[in-house]
């Protein structure tokens, strides 16, 4: 890392300028400013991303946190094509989190442009950026060979790793390297290949570093080391804004390896929640055991804060009282009260969405050395950002100063866009004054999550004399993702919990989309596709509602109402337009794949539900069986996806795979309950996730539609519950409104 | 009392508390970290191992119960720098997502290769490492790919 000017007392905000979307990436508007500069291997550095080695090895750097989505391959590849390499050559580097300080003005620059993980923008991002500064690079390289040549540089083309001379002769990179990184960059952009041109982009390519993870070389933020850092354990609250009240450390100071205890504070009671989650009383020891032996041997009693009479059930009671009362109207078309009055039928149901914790397999963890003027931070990260922020406005150590390494992330599906784990190991560390690394147990981290917000998804539809939709309207009495979230001041309630513009917004002469807030006092965060998991299992569910009371089939009044393909304007995340051609083109996708309409033994049944994610599209179509008992089986299940140009069709196909299982995971066994203030659920027993036993295959179908693609990692969530929910209905005739599916079938079968 | 033992074909020893976790001495100790902490119970799989070639979950193994046995770990499956074939079929199935659950996939599959060379459905079904990446699919597609390899003599 460069050793540059401190900045302190400069404003962060001048050229860094931060925003936290809707699905809270933490999106860095900067684009790269490439530099030409001669590096300490030998090889030449042709902008921020690209080295070429004098044995011809083309090494590119990955800038995202790989959380298990892909963007160490999938991103060089962006890079690896517009510089004409063939993949074969490329190895790929791990980048760090960069920041300089700004040239010409306060504030800081990014060398690398968007590191953060949130809300599947690496691939947008990267496709503006990225291919860029490939292009870029191989513009360079031309310009070497031009000279080279004495030949214009238009006459000259490139092909694998090399410049053409228009009789045929060769220059290899390699050989150019040295000149080019002399050249200024090109002020304007290049030109990029056309798609037919395309040698990597939409070739199916693995893992880059599978080796390293299959022999366990791969490294993680839990696998960090320097030499002197000791490890800790803290002991939290099991009640948010509660406190220490005594500590009694006498028999964990005799534990073998425990070096220091002391108390660590928490957030005030209702401010913000940006540093640690929680007060607790932290172990510092020699090794994970020592740390842990130590901290069962505390005894500590804890202050009680109001929450700590809450639960799960006073919530809902909550909920359902909130839902009687009116709230704010985020969108109104038409009338729909006009049209409950003149009504043949009105359709109700209310459904219930559960907290949700994000169970990573990797649990939290961050090693942080503090030094005086400077700092080295490991840990899995989804926002470095954030994380530089928060080491610079604990320790008032610049941000250029504070080395952020980004390590393989064991998942990340939104948890670690928060990093009240790295303000953990800073507070540690300022106690123990030496380099900590603080760990987390499965307990930890099941217990202080920043939960997936629970809710109650009232909706009406009404319907004319032919059975037509003449309004829909959707009220959502939910705990705003908002409470207490640093950044979030300025938005309404409802972002991440009302998704007032999507299907069938807009597609329905009435409308109405409505938030009523309810009050909690734990925490809630961003969960893997936030608000569209949040919204498309109720939505998706009721649409299968009125068709059966309309008397149509789901999928024609899908595609009825859907219309001709146009634009419709979307506001939040993913927008600004939903593509109801796009969308009907996933639906039809899916259900032509599973054989949609073909008849079916009693007992089985096939439902569908699409859903517009992050500028993306994803439909389901599942097939399941329910048996007499209330067996559930999934006898197939298929994803179709329109992504837009495909990078890369084998990670997507992944991506995809993942996604619909962790949807139909969460769906059918996973919720986070409180009883006394305390979450209930403590580790995977009671908080099962998926096992291979009753993960179906999926065949993922990728629909090209050629736009420019969109991200993934989030697409393929939200309608999976639905579809499964709508199969469920078809097989057995019951219908889900409350997640997860758990024992209803079993006990439905019983009551019958 | 000094615990000694092979891990991964070397010989060890522990001299420290006889009750902590394999996982945690190889972790901390012998700083083999690609055995993975995930749940500390024995129920997620991600610290599985081979104890005499049997696989383990070494978070609830104590170093206790290891005196005089063979341990080998994802770092050890290798022979001579020659990966194994499940470890091949993990790479040419693109297995790993976040990879983070995948070295204790690939010892439970070893493990249930050796007991059951040609596995049923019902066989790769008992598995019950856990992966939250979703990544059951492309394993199940990669065990049979390596039992067919196996089975083909080809190692």
């Amino acid at each position: 890392m460069s050793a540059a000017p401190a900045t302190r007392g400069l404003s962060r905000r001048a050229f860094l300028r931060v925003s936290l979307s809707a699905a809270g990436g933490l999106l860095l508007s900067l684009r790269p400013r490439a530099v030409a500069r001669e590096t300490p291997s030998g090889g030449e550095a042709l902008g921020a991303f690209i080295r070429i080695e004098p044995d011809g090895r083309i090494v590119i750097g990955a800038r995202g946190c790989e959380i298990g989505q892909g963007v160490k391959t999938s991103l060089p590849m962006l890079i690896a094509e517009e510089l004409d390499v063939p993949w074969s050559a490329v190895t790929v580097e791990q980048l760090p989190y960069g920041l300089v300080a700004a040239k010409d003005a306060p504030g800081f620059t990014s060398p690398y442009g968007p590191q953060g993980a949130g809300g599947s923008t690496n691939i947008p991002d990267g496709w503006r950026d990225l291919r860029q500064a490939g292009a870029r690079a191989r513009w360079l390289l031309i310009q070497a060979a031009s000279r080279v040549w004495q030949q214009p540089p238009d006459r000259l083309t490139t092909r694998e790793a090399q410049v053409v001379h228009p009789d045929g002769r060769t220059l290899r990179y390699a050989e150019l390297a040295s000149r080019a990184a002399t050249l200024s960059m090109p002020a304007a952009d290049v030109p990029l290949k056309a798609r037919s041109e395309y040698r990597i982009i939409g070739q199916p390519t693995r893992v880059i570093d599978a080796r390293d993870v299959v022999t366990g070389v791969a490294a993680y933020g839990i696998d960090a080391a320097i030499p002197a850092a000791l490890t800790a354990l803290i002991a939290r609250c099991p009640y948010f804004d509660g406190e220490v009240a005594s500590v009694d450390d006498s028999q964990a100071r005799r534990v073998p390896g425990v070096r220091l205890i002391f108390r660590v504070p928490g957030p005030k009671p209702g401010a913000p929640l940006d540093r640690n989650l929680v007060a607790g009383v932290a172990v510092v020891a020699d090794d994970f055991w020592s740390a842990r032996r130590g901290r069962e041997a505390l005894r500590i009693t804890w202050t009680r804060p109001s929450g700590a009479a809450d639960s799960s059930a006073a919530l809902e009671r909550r909920a359902t009282a909130a839902l009687a009362e009116s709230g704010k109207i985020a969108r109104q078309d038409g009338s729909p009260e006009a049209a409950r009055r003149a009504a043949a039928r009105v359709v109700e149901a209310t459904y219930v969405m559960p907290l949700l914790a994000h169970a990573t397999m990797e649990p939290p963890n961050a090693l942080i050395d503090l030094k005086p003027k400077r700092a080295l931070l490991i840990a899995s990260l989804q926002s470095p950002g954030g994380a530089s922020q928060m080491v610079h406005a604990m320790t008032g150590i610049a941000r250029t100063d504070v080395e952020i390494r980004l390590p393989r992330v064991g998942g990340g599906f939104g948890r670690r866009l928060e990093n009240d784990f790295v303000a953990e190991a800073v507070l540690v560390a300022q106690a123990a004054g030496t380099p900590v690394k603080v760990m987390w147990t499965r307990e930890d981290d099941l217990q202080n999550d920043f939960y997936r917000p629970f809710g109650l998804h009232q909706l009406r539809a009404t319907l004319d004399a032919q059975g037509r939709l003449t309004s829909w309207a959707h009220r959502v009495a939910a705990t705003p993702r908002k409470y207490r979230a640093a950044g979030m001041e300025d938005e309404a309630d409802w972002v991440g919990c009302l998704d007032r513009d999507g299907f069938p917004a807009g597609c329905v002469a009435s409308y109405l989309s409505e938030f009523v807030p309810v009050d909690f006092s734990i925490p809630r965060g961003w969960w893997r596709a936030p608000l569209p998991t949040f919204s498309a299992f109720p939505v998706e569910s009721f649409l299968d509602e009125v068709a059966l009371a309309s008397g149509t089939d789901p999928l024609a009044m899908r595609l009825d109402l859907l219309g001709a393909p146009r634009e419709l304007p979307y506001r939040d995340f993913g927008g600004p337009t939903l593509h109801t051609g796009r969308l009907a083109g996933v639906l039809n996708g899916a259900a032509r794949a599973i054989g949609y309409g073909r008849k079916l033994p009693a007992g089985r049944g096939i439902g569908l539900a699409s859903h517009f994610t992050h500028g993306g599209y994803a439909a389901h179509a599942l097939e399941v069986a329910v048996s007499q008992a209330g067996a559930l089986e999934v006898v197939r299940c298929v994803c179709a996806a329109d992504v837009g140009e495909i990078v890369n069709p084998l990670g997507l196909e992944a991506q995809m795979m993942g996604a619909t299982l962790d949807g139909l995971s969460a769906a059918l066994n996973l919720e986070i309950t409180v009883k006394d203030g305390r979450i209930e659920q403590s580790n995977f027993p009671d908080y099962p996730l998926l096992r291979m036993a009753a993960a179906p295959d999926v065949e993922v179908h990728l629909l090209d539609s050629g736009f420019p693609p969109s991200g993934a990692g989030e697409i393929g969530i939200p309608s999976a519950a639905p579809a499964l929910a709508n199969a469920i209905f078809a097989a057995s005739g019951k219908r889900i409104r409350r997640l997860p599916v758990g024992g209803q079938l079993k006990s439905a079968a019983k009551a019958s | 009392m000094a615990i000694d033992f092979t891990l991964n074909q070397r010989p060890a020893r522990h001299d420290g508390d006889p009750a902590m976790p394999l996982l945690w001495y190889l972790r901390d100790h012998a700083r083999l970290t690609g055995t993975k902490f995930g749940c500390g119970i024995g129920y997620c799989g991600a610290c599985t191992v081979h104890l005499d070639g049997a696989a383990t979950r070494s978070c609830v193994t104590p170093m206790s119960a290891v005196a005089g046995r063979r341990v080998t770990t994802i770092e050890g499956l290798a022979t001579d720098g020659r990966l194994h074939p499940v470890q091949l079929a993990w790479i040419e199935e693109d297995v790993a997502q976040c990879g983070y659950c995948q070295a204790g996939q690939i010892m439970a599959a070893v493990d249930l290769l050796t007991r059951k060379p040609a596995p049923s459905d019902a066989d790769i079904a008992s598995l019950t490492n856990l992966c939250r990446c979703g990544t059951y699919p492309r394993i199940r597609r990669a065990i049979r790919r390596a039992a067919a390899q196996l089975n083909g003599g080809r190692r």
